[in-house]
């Protein structure tokens, strides 16, 4: 298990790669987009990138804006 | 209006949020006839995915969606929002906003400036919320920015147009340059003024949003918005300090 701060709250995952850890979370067929320590991750990058302990996972969706 | 080459057929964008519910969101912009309209990026909780629903109504309003990147204070949270909104949203439109600190919301034009020219040159095509100042738009305009969207007045405020001249100085200064009035209007006659100085578009929100009636409010912006494009096209009267009569003097009794 590794801790992320995942969307600002600290969580404990078993996957070690993004895709993975969004499955993980519940954000199955979701429509996000994620960064990872502030830095953007594209959709096809997330299989790839894997996740170190203490990284800072933002998951985003779309919201109202003016 | 035409915008980053795409032919637009409202001069009246609007925002989504802070509507009593989605529905009267639909209706207003429905109502308005309105075609563009912003959007945001937040934290999105799996349970509850109210982004996914928020998500499902704006597809099936068929508008064009407006990324910002709202609340963003650095040129990093920016530049990484935007890429995150391009993704989300499929579009390279954004409208960029770096804050400044404080209770005005107002521009960090330093930092709205860096972060345009990384993303100009990274391909997205950058609706830059600014301020009035003729330097910064030339900087932003210099940077690839093809459109401008200076404040009213702050975000939120309702206030109308706190400084026409500058907006009007910003008109004369870039006569081919889309311009768009962005933030702080709270009536249609803020609109209609703006309209009447030749801008090209004004988005509104709060006011919208938070009227009583928001439906009937988004119209009767949609139809100031007209109003005031068409005063501007029809060359209003040159301005005077001292009174003119209108009736003739010449045949004037007893004189």
């Amino acid at each position: 298990m590794i801790q992320l701060q995942v969307n600002g709250e600290s969580r404990a995952i078993e996957a070690t790669k993004l895709a993975q850890a969004l499955l993980e979370l519940g954000y199955h067929e979701a429509h996000v987009t994620t960064a990872l320590n502030g830095v953007f991750v594209a959709a096809g990058q997330r299989a790839a990138q894997r996740l170190c302990e203490g990284d800072a996972l933002e998951i985003l969706a779309p919201m109202q804006g003016g | 209006m035409q915008v980053y080459d795409i032919e637009l057929g409202s001069r009246l964008w609007l925002g989504s949020a802070r509507y009593p519910s989605p529905a009267i969101l639909s209706e207003a912009v429905r109502g308005a006839d309105c075609d563009v309209v912003t959007v945001s990026l937040r934290r999105e909780n799996a349970r509850a995915g109210a982004g996914q629903a928020f998500w499902s109504l704006i597809r099936d309003l068929g508008v064009r969606v407006l990324p910002n990147t709202a609340g963003c204070h650095s040129v990093n949270e920016a530049v990484t929002t935007a890429q995150m909104a391009r993704e989300l949203f499929g579009t390279r439109w954004i409208k960029l906003e770096v804050l400044g600190e404080g209770e005005l919301l107002q521009p960090d034009v330093f930092g709205l400036v860096e972060a345009a020219r990384i993303l100009c040159d990274d391909g997205f095509d950058v609706f830059p919320y600014t301020t009035a100042d003729l330097g910064v738009a030339d900087r932003l305009l210099e940077a690839g920015c093809r459109v401008l969207m200076p404040w009213g007045a702050p975000i939120g405020s309702g206030r109308g147009l706190s400084d026409p001249f500058a907006l009007r100085a910003l008109r004369a200064r870039f006569p081919d340059v889309p311009l768009v009035v962005d933030a702080g209007l709270g009536l249609p006659s803020h609109a209609a003024a703006a309209m009447e100085l030749g801008f090209d578009a004004v988005l509104a929100n709060t006011a919208v949003a938070l009227a009583s009636d928001p439906v009937r409010m988004a119209r009767a912006f949609a139809d100031a918005v007209r109003a005031g494009h068409a005063a501007h096209a029809a060359g209003p009267m040159p301005v005077r300090d001292f009174a003119e009569p209108s009736t003739p003097v010449i045949g004037q009794a007893w004189r």
